[in-house]
């Protein structure tokens, strides 16, 4: 799907994983243009994480295509992803608390000075600490010593820190998988300001969450799914506040439990303990 | 570090009268600490990538016995007996890995397998080929090898093995901070599923972390069968905890992610000072293993408590 004749960076079409009898996913489309949030939301199970990781390439799907700058792509690993620009952060796993700042930056993609031979090759550390220190600094964290553990950064500078690293390696879209959900407000209100940044810097974000009062925000768009089914995707304008937490949670659900629990409190004798 | 210090100072004030401040003293408990440096410092690299190797200790009785058998029973010269040491220990640290990275097991469980397997190996072996689990008189075949001297050389009482110890640790220090690989063992062990999304090899960095504790056991067991002419299948027993105690004795965290081989040169100098401290004050051996458990606890106790220090969250 074209917006406004530009190409998207990743789409996804009519994409489909089973694993083993349970469906994950079925018949799910989704695109991220350049300067766009995207923001997947859904229940448990619902099939965000099996989405994301069809995009960023960890297995493929069973049904469907897979587009970057509107080619189609077969990613057999992350890696593949990771080369055309499509990068991944997880939720806590990003980073290593018994690792350098600037060691984290660079696990996986290690800067070498010419020494050395192979995995071998000497890590250039002087170049990671500078590289690390300069690049937090455009996301507003300064610190003095890169060279201190990552344990000792708030979880907040730490998705950061994971967030910048996809960055400056190349990244066009960042999959960001429930970077708030572990942070209190203030922790969270600096990631989603990160977020605003990255799109500012006209990278697609795709945000996964729970919590429509950070996706709103954000957000551009936005696709529901359930039980692996897309409930289908809204631009911002198209849809209230209101409306998207009724759709997140299963709208009907949600009213069904509220008068459950009026019910039941009122058959324990409390006045309307659900509502207020 | 400063513990190694103090543990110098109380057994030369206790014992240094009676030998231990010596040359040959010194070259006594350097020796040993050598002996626990090598297999102790590429420990430390698998135990920071998250794994264990318990089938070192085994594995330096089985390989010390195909080197024996090699040479006594075979007659072949020093050098293809060393190959068919470490074409073994080579293949089954292979094994080991695989298994571990493959299965997803423990390598604990993995590596046991190994523990008892090699050791039992070792010696249906011996006693198949020559009805004795002891293989001796390898002198008359060593004597004037050159390749046998670069593992039996000694410079004033200082053995060889103090040279291979400096070698052995100084390419893992160097591997651990410096290379591209080195951030690779620190990922894996901190969390192997982020390192391997971010793009590091898991798989083949413990496989071949797996085959470097196999070769290095292999080099301890190839100095002490040249160095002594003979061997026994039953060498190297509990080597494997005692790599693994000096490993922890250097900070290294069991838990994996952290750890340094500096650490690990002054873990085995203290394990050696003390056992031969308590040598020369002429205090039984089986108190050395009193006071190996103590030192145990008290470095893992410190170790955690640096570790929820360094790495205390502030989500």
């Amino acid at each position: 799907m074209e917006i406004d004749g530009r190409t998207p960076i990743i789409e996804v079409r009519h994409v489909s994983k089973y694993f083993g009898t349970v469906v994950a996913l079925e018949d799910v489309s989704v695109s991220v243009h350049p300067g766009e949030v995207v923001c997947l939301l859904g229940d448990n199970g619902a099939g965000k994480s099996t989405l994301i990781k069809v995009m960023s390439g960890v297995f493929p799907p069973d049904a469907g295509q897979l587009f970057v700058d509107g080619v189609e792509v077969h990613f057999r690993f992350a890696h593949d992803a990771r080369q055309r620009g499509i990068a991944t952060v997880y939720q806590d796993l990003a980073v290593m608390p018994l690792m350098s700042v600037s060691r984290n930056f660079f696990l996986g993609s290690e800067i070498t000075t010419g020494w050395g031979w192979g995995p071998l090759r000497q890590f250039d550390r002087k170049a990671a600490d500078r590289i690390a220190r300069t690049e937090l600094l455009k996301m507003g964290i300064d610190l003095r010593d890169t060279s201190q553990l990552a344990g000792t950064l708030s979880g907040g500078e730490r998705q950061s820190l994971a967030i910048a690293r996809a960055i400056y390696f190349g990244a066009r879209v960042v999959i960001l998988d429930e970077p708030t959900s572990a942070l209190g407000i203030k922790e969270a209100a600096v990631v989603l300001r990160y977020i605003v940044q990255a799109k500012a810097r006209g990278l697609g974000v795709v945000l996964i969450t729970h919590n429509p009062s950070h996706a709103y925000p954000v957000g551009d768009h936005f696709t529901i799914l359930d039980r692996g089914h897309s409930l289908g995707t809204y631009a911002k304008n198209d849809l209230q506040p209101v409306r998207l937490l009724g759709m997140m949670s299963g709208g009907a659900e949600l009213e069904e439990l509220t008068h459950e629990l009026q019910q039941l409190a009122r058959s324990l004798g409390v006045a309307s303990a659900s509502s207020e | 570090m400063l513990g190694t210090f103090v543990v110098w100072a109380l057994f030369a004030a206790w014992s240094g009268s009676r030998g231990f401040l010596t040359i040959a003293g010194t070259a006594n408990y350097l020796q040993i600490a050598a002996q626990l440096g090598i297999i102790g410092s590429v420990a430390a690299l698998l135990i920071i990538s998250g794994e264990f190797d318990l089938s070192m200790g085994s594995m330096i009785g089985a390989t010390g016995m195909i080197l024996a058998l090699s040479i006594a029973h075979f007659n072949q010269p020093v050098w293809v007996g060393l190959l068919a040491a470490f074409g073994f220990a080579l293949a089954v640290g292979f094994i080991n890995g695989y298994l571990v990275v493959r299965t997803g097991l423990p390598s604990f469980i993995i590596t046991l397998a190994g523990f008892f397997g090699l050791r039992g190996l070792a010696l249906a072996m011996a006693r198949l080929l020559t009805g004795t689990t002891v293989v001796g008189s390898l002198d008359s075949h060593i004597a004037g090898d050159p390749v046998a001297m670069l593992f039996t050389a000694s410079v004033d009482g200082f053995a060889v093995v103090i040279v291979w110890w400096a070698l052995v640790a100084a390419i893992c220090h160097i591997v651990l901070m410096r290379s591209q690989f080195g951030n690779w063992i620190f990922g894996c062990g901190g969390s192997a599923t982020a390192a391997r999304n971010l793009g590091v090899p898991v798989e083949r960095v413990k496989i071949i972390l797996f085959m470097s504790t196999a070769a290095v056991a292999c080099l301890l067991a190839c100095i002490q069968v040249l160095g002594v002419g003979s061997a026994d299948a039953n060498r190297g027993v509990q080597k494997e905890f005692e790599a693994i105690i000096t490993a922890v004795i250097g900070g290294t965290l069991l838990s994996g992610g952290y750890g340094t081989v500096i650490g690990t040169i002054f873990g085995a100098l203290t394990l050696a000072i003390t056992q031969q401290g308590l040598f020369f004050a002429a205090v039984d051996a089986e108190w050395y293993r009193v006071s190996l458990a103590v030192i145990l606890l008290s470095a893992v106790l410190l170790n955690q408590y640096v570790r929820l220090r360094a790495a205390r969250t502030r989500l």
